[in-house]
This record gives C-alpha cells, sequence and structure tokens, in this order.
C-alpha cells in the first residue's frame, strides 16, 4: 500500500503499522452509494450506543458489588452516594432501551431492502449473532440490581433450559451453580455480563470487514456499476451520521433526564425476595415480542423452541428468500407482508407483556403463526413471483416504470 | 372472593397533580418539612427508610444544628473494637436513619405477621407510587356488607384485594405544621408522599437542572450539524 501521506511521522508509522491506510481506505478509498437514506444512520448508531453502554457499564462496575446481600444496596448507594451515578446508571440502563431500538431498526432496514441476500449472507449472519449476544447480555445486566424481577426474571428464564430432555435439570443446576439462584448465580452473570460486550465488539469488528467487501447495501438494492452512483464516506456519512447521532442524543438525553424509569420495572426496585413470587412477571419491553412466543405454544419444550427458532430464522433468511429482488422498495405484495410483520411484531411485544389467558392467548398464537409463516412460507412463495426486469440500470439512472407508476 | 379475582381486579387511581413533576419543577421545600414531619411522627413507628442519611436532610433546607439535633434524637448500635458487645450512641449526621425495628422478624411479631416495607423506595417500587401511595393513605373505608374482611386486616379502596394489614395512618390533625398550614388529611397525604417522592429520588432536582442545559445543547448543536450536512450534500446529485 503507497505509503504517501505528507507528514513524515505518520508516514514513519504507516510504513510499519498500516493504520492511518486502513482509516484512508475507510474513509476516503471507500466507496459508499450515494443514496443511502436516513434508515442507514442505525448501523452507525448501534456502534456509538454500544461504545455508551461499555463506557457507562466500566464506571458502574467500578462501584457494584456482586453479592446477593450487598447487590441492591451498592445499586443505591450509586444513585445516592456516588458523584453523578444516579447519571453513570439510568444512562446504562436506559441506553440498553436504546441500543435494543437502535438495533431493531436496523434489523427491519436489512429485512426490507433485502441486505442479506447474496454477497452479503455472512454479514447479516454475524448481525444475527450480535443480536443473540445482546440479548445474553441485557438479560444477565438485568439481573444485576438483584430486585424482584431481576430475580424472578431470572427464575423463569433460567428454568426454560430445564425443558431439554434428559440433561433439563442438570442443566440448569450448571448454570445456577447451586441448586437455587443464589450467589454464584450472581457472580456468574456479572463475570459473563461484563465479558460479552467484548465478544460483541470483536464480532461487530468482523461485521464491518464483511461490509467493507461488497459494501453497503442501497435502498434500491441495485449494484454499483459507475464511479458516480458513489460519494467517499467522509465528509458526506460522517456528517449525515453525526446529525442522526444529534437526533438520537435529543431523544436519548430526554429519557435520561425526565422520564429514566420510564422502560423500567417498579417491581425493580423492591429488593428480590425469594420467598415472595411478584403478581405478573414481565421481562424487559425489548424481549416481549419473545416472551409472547414462548407462551403462545402449550408445551414447555415447544416453547422454548420457538422462541430460540424465532431468532434462528432469521440466520437462515437469506437462503429462505431467494427473490432476485433485493429491495423491498421494488417487490410489491412484499410490501403488504412485510407490514403486516411489523404490525405482528409489535402484537406479540403487547401480548408478551399481558397475562396468559383467554383471548391474549389465543392472539399470541395467531401472531407467532403469522410470524414463522412469513419467513418459512410467504418469503419462499413470493421469491418465485419476483423478476429482476423493473429494476432501474444504475443508482444514478432514472428509474424506469417503477413504483406502479405507469 | 376469591384470591385470584380480587388481586386482578382493575382499581381507579384517581389522578392528583404534583407541584414536582414537571420538566423544570423542583421539590417544594416546605411540602418536604411538612411531610417529614408527618413521616417522624406517623410512619417513622413502623415504617423505616434507611437508605436516607441523616445529612440528606439538608436537601430540605435544614441547618447543619437543625440536622445534628434531629439525628441526635436517634440512638445507633455500636461495638467497640470489633467486639461483641453492642453499645448505644446517638446517631449523628452522617448515619443513616435508623429503622423502629431490629430486624424483619420483630418487625412481623410487632404488626401481626406483617411486615411493615422501608419507605425510601416505594414511589419508584410501585406503578404510578405518587398517585398511589396518596390514594392507598386516604382510601380506607368502612368495609362494604358483603365483602369478607380478615381478621386484623382493614378496608382499603385502592390497595390490591382492598385488605391491608396497615391501621389507618392519617386521619387529619395528625401533626401541627410549623409554617401554619392547616392539617387536614388531604395536605398530609400530599405532603408525605412528596417527601417520599425525594427520598426515592434524591437526584431529581439536578437531574432536571443538568437535563435542561444537556438539551439546550443538544438542540442547537444537533441544528448546526443539519446545516452543515445541508451545505456538505449540496453538489450531491
Amino acid at each position: 500500500m503507497a505509503a504517501n501521506f505528507s507528514n513524515s511521522l505518520v508516514r514513519w508509522i504507516d510504513h510499519r503499522l498500516p493504520v492511518f491506510s486502513y482509516l484512508r481506505h475507510a474513509a476516503y478509498d471507500y466507496p459508499t452509494p450515494k443514496n443511502l437514506n436516513y434508515w442507514w444512520n442505525f448501523g452507525s448508531l448501534a456502534g456509538i450506543s454500544l461504545a455508551i453502554m461499555i463506557v457507562s457499564g466500566i464506571a458502574l462496575a467500578m462501584n457494584y458489588t456482586p453479592h446477593v446481600n450487598h447487590a441492591f444496596d451498592s445499586v443505591e448507594r450509586i444513585m445516592r452516594d456516588v458523584n453523578y451515578g444516579w447519571l453513570i446508571r439510568y444512562i446504562h440502563m436506559n441506553g440498553a432501551s436504546f441500543f435494543f431500538i437502535v438495533v431493531y431498526i436496523h434489523i427491519f432496514r436489512g429485512v426490507y431492502f433485502g441486505s442479506y441476500k447474496s454477497p452479503r449472507e455472512l454479514l447479516w449472519i454475524l448481525g444475527v449473532i450480535i443480536l443473540l449476544l445482546m440479548m445474553a447480555t441485557a438479560f444477565m445486566g438485568y439481573v444485576l440490581p438483584w430486585g424482584q424481577m431481576s430475580f424472578w426474571g431470572a427464575t423463569v428464564i433460567t428454568n426454560l433450559f430445564s425443558a431439554v430432555p434428559l440433561i433439563g435439570e442438570s442443566l440448569v443446576t450448571w448454570l445456577w451453580g447451586g441448586f437455587s439462584i443464589d450467589n454464584p448465580t450472581l457472580n456468574r452473570f456479572f463475570v459473563l455480563h461484563y465479558l460479552f460486550p467484548f465478544i460483541i465488539v470483536s464480532i461487530v469488528l468482523l461485521h464491518i470487514v464483511a461490509l467493507h467487501r461488497f459494501g453497503s447495501n442501497n435502498p434500491l438494492g441495485i449494484d454499483i456499476k459507475y464511479p458516480n452512483d458513489t460519494i467517499p464516506f467522509h465528509p458526506y456519512y460522517t456528517i449525515k451520521d453525526a446529525y442522526g447521532l444529534g437526533v438520537f442524543l435529543i431523544l436519548f438525553a430526554g429519557v435520561v433526564f425526565f422520564a429514566p424509569n420510564f422502560f423500567g420495572e417498579p417491581d425493580n426496585y423492591i429488593p428480590s425476595n425469594p420467598l415472595s413470587t411478584p403478581l405478573h412477571i414481565v421481562p424487559e419491553w425489548y424481549f416481549l415480542p419473545f416472551y409472547a412466543i414462548l407462551r403462545s405454544i402449550p408445551d414447555k419444550l415447544g416453547g422454548v423452541i420457538s422462541m430460540f427458532g424465532s431468532i434462528v430464522v432469521l440466520l437462515l433468511l437469506p437462503w429462505l428468500d431467494r427473490s432476485p429482488v433485493r429491495s423491498g422498495h421494488f417487490r410489491g405484495v412484499f410490501k403488504i407482508f412485510f407490514g403486516i410483520l411489523l404490525i405482528d411484531i409489535v402484537a406479540l411485544g403487547y401480548l408478551g407483556g399481558k397475562p396468559s389467558r383467554g383471548m391474549y392467548v389465543i392472539f399470541s398464537r395467531l401472531a407467532t403463526a403469522y410470524y414463522f409463516a412469513y419467513f418459512l412460507v410467504i418469503l419462499p412463495v413470493l421469491s418465485k413471483f419476483d423478476s429482476s426486469r423493473l429494476l432501474p440500470k444504475s443508482i444514478s439512472t432514472p428509474m424506469p416504470e417503477v413504483n406502479g407508476i405507469e | 372472593m376469591s384470591g385470584e379475582s380480587a388481586v386482578d381486579e382493575h382499581i381507579n387511581i384517581p389522578h392528583h397533580s404534583w407541584s414536582h413533576t414537571g420538566p423544570f419543577d423542583n421539590f417544594d421545600k416546605a411540602a418536604l418539612r411538612r411531610g417529614f414531619l408527618i413521616f417522624q411522627n406517623v410512619c417513622s413507628t413502623c415504617h423505616g427508610i434507611q437508605r436516607l442519611a441523616y445529612r440528606n436532610l439538608a436537601d430540605l433546607g435544614y441547618s447543619e444544628n437543625k440536622i445534628k439535633s434531629i439525628a441526635s434524637e436517634a440512638k445507633v448500635l455500636y461495638n467497640k473494637n470489633g467486639g461483641l458487645e453492642l453499645y448505644e450512641r446517638p446517631a449523628l449526621p452522617s448515619d443513616k436513619f435508623t429503622s423502629p425495628f431490629p430486624n424483619e422478624q420483630a418487625a412481623r411479631d410487632a404488626n401481626g405477621g406483617s411486615l411493615p416495607p422501608d419507605l425510601s423506595l416505594i414511589i419508584k417500587a410501585r406503578p404510578n407510587g405518587l398517585d398511589y401511595v396518596r390514594a392507598l393513605l386516604l382510601g380506607y373505608e368502612s368495609t362494604p356488607m358483603k365483602f369478607n374482611l380478615m381478621s386484623g386486616l382493614h378496608y382499603n379502596t385502592y390497595f390490591p384485594g382492598h385488605q391491608i394489614a396497615m391501621p389507618q395512618p392519617l386521619y387529619g390533625d395528625d401533626v401541627t405544621f410549623e409554617d401554619g398550614t392547616p392539617s387536614s388529611i388531604e395536605q398530609e397525604a400530599e405532603d408525605v408522599v412528596t417527601f417520599l417522592a425525594w427520598a426515592a429520588m434524591p437526584e431529581m432536582e439536578e437531574r432536571k437542572r443538568i437535563g435542561v442545559i444537556t438539551m439546550i445543547f443538544l438542540v442547537i448543536f444537533t441544528l448546526l450539524l443539519y446545516a452543515t450536512k445541508r451545505r456538505i450534500w449540496k453538489n450531491v446529485k
């Protein structure tokens, strides 16, 4: 790589360790489609959210005590006696919710615009692995304050593993580090909650390497053909991402400073008590759709398989949707089913927070059925009817008859 | 009435308008002091507020000497040189509030088997905590004809299941306020809930103050970023 930097120190370093070449590649040589819309802001927002979580989390860990007798008190000490401890904790607590909001939007942007399709299958799969790791991290983090919902949420979720045939009970004992959720459980959850984010960082780096192999997909879902289809990442997308970050931070700060317990569950301000079960055990909002799928199946093992299956199906997405057209923009019927899928997932989220009885159960089953039908039936069938005939020739070429316009 | 349906019954909690809930609102210090008086004279007989230290009362506008004298009325146990024997000394401003009972069992024994919860976080620990606790304090009524009340419990309109172990705590004129505010039961309930809200989130005033400055900065900064973005993208066709 030609090290033609004007600064001699930079040149000296770059010759031995090509970090500046790499940065230049990422900022200037890396061609980015010029037509990315604001839905493409959420990737960088997710990365920034991860950084916010790690920095605030390290500060919290310096003041937190992972012991069943002291965890709740140490969190309250952070809230009351540590300088700006309330700010650090509210950033971390709400940061988790905002991280999931951003990542969910990022995922459904990919689903709509076909960002998972060839040649970006591994990019997509790495993303789903990041989602799984995020979920595990968030779940274990929620246990750490050791409030009522921490304890009972952990009880419900770890007990799911007892559904595994033959080894279920032993598996749960192994996860707990004992015969009930106790100090060893809290300790290992703390250790893993601290470890996982750094594994996420490493997979995010792979995600970016895979992204840079073929570059971003774009709203038209067609490949870059001519040089004038692209613009350099810097300054065009750095400034666009910075503006998006500003909007994100306004919303984030609004919640942190003015409604810090908006996403929270009041029960978690009650210290955990193994002898008193809360009336309704509900997970954090970002798990509710999966919780609804879990509970919609009358069989325990079936429920667990469905819940994990709802994510595994995302891993298979690149092979379930065989349509040659990437962008949902050019797929009229697809748009309808995709819209229903979004409504369906919001409905699952709502149902996950309701008691499982009566009409709630029936609607949960219908919504679960649609979720799986979308991926396993609707997409494979729709793929057969799409053709790439109507696609524009290039990003810069005005579109032929598309969008249903004659 | 079965337990299940009693607990799942939807109870409408009356909405009250609070003076400290808006984005620019601070706690009314006079209300906090009135609420503290009620807490000390009524609630603290059975309920602790152990996450507060006496020094925190500076937020209510009390002087250092006043806080010292409030603290010294409580007695804390300590041991000399790590010995097993416990000695009593007056509390200092740096001490946490002492609880009325030495442990959970003692609290249950003194309250017919029920545990009066610590009130440090009660407003955050209940859905719609402000309105709920206020309604609960005002919700004692005579037991309806058909209602089967268990012995030792009390009928409360707003408590889930309507049977609460806590006897009616406030009747009106339970205390005499230093500032001359009439101590009606509504006034007392509002003030003590305001005090408990402060106890649950003593950071509120600082949080909102920093929040307003942060929001002003972020909005201006974001507008500048937007203008810069428009400028940079002007030539992209």
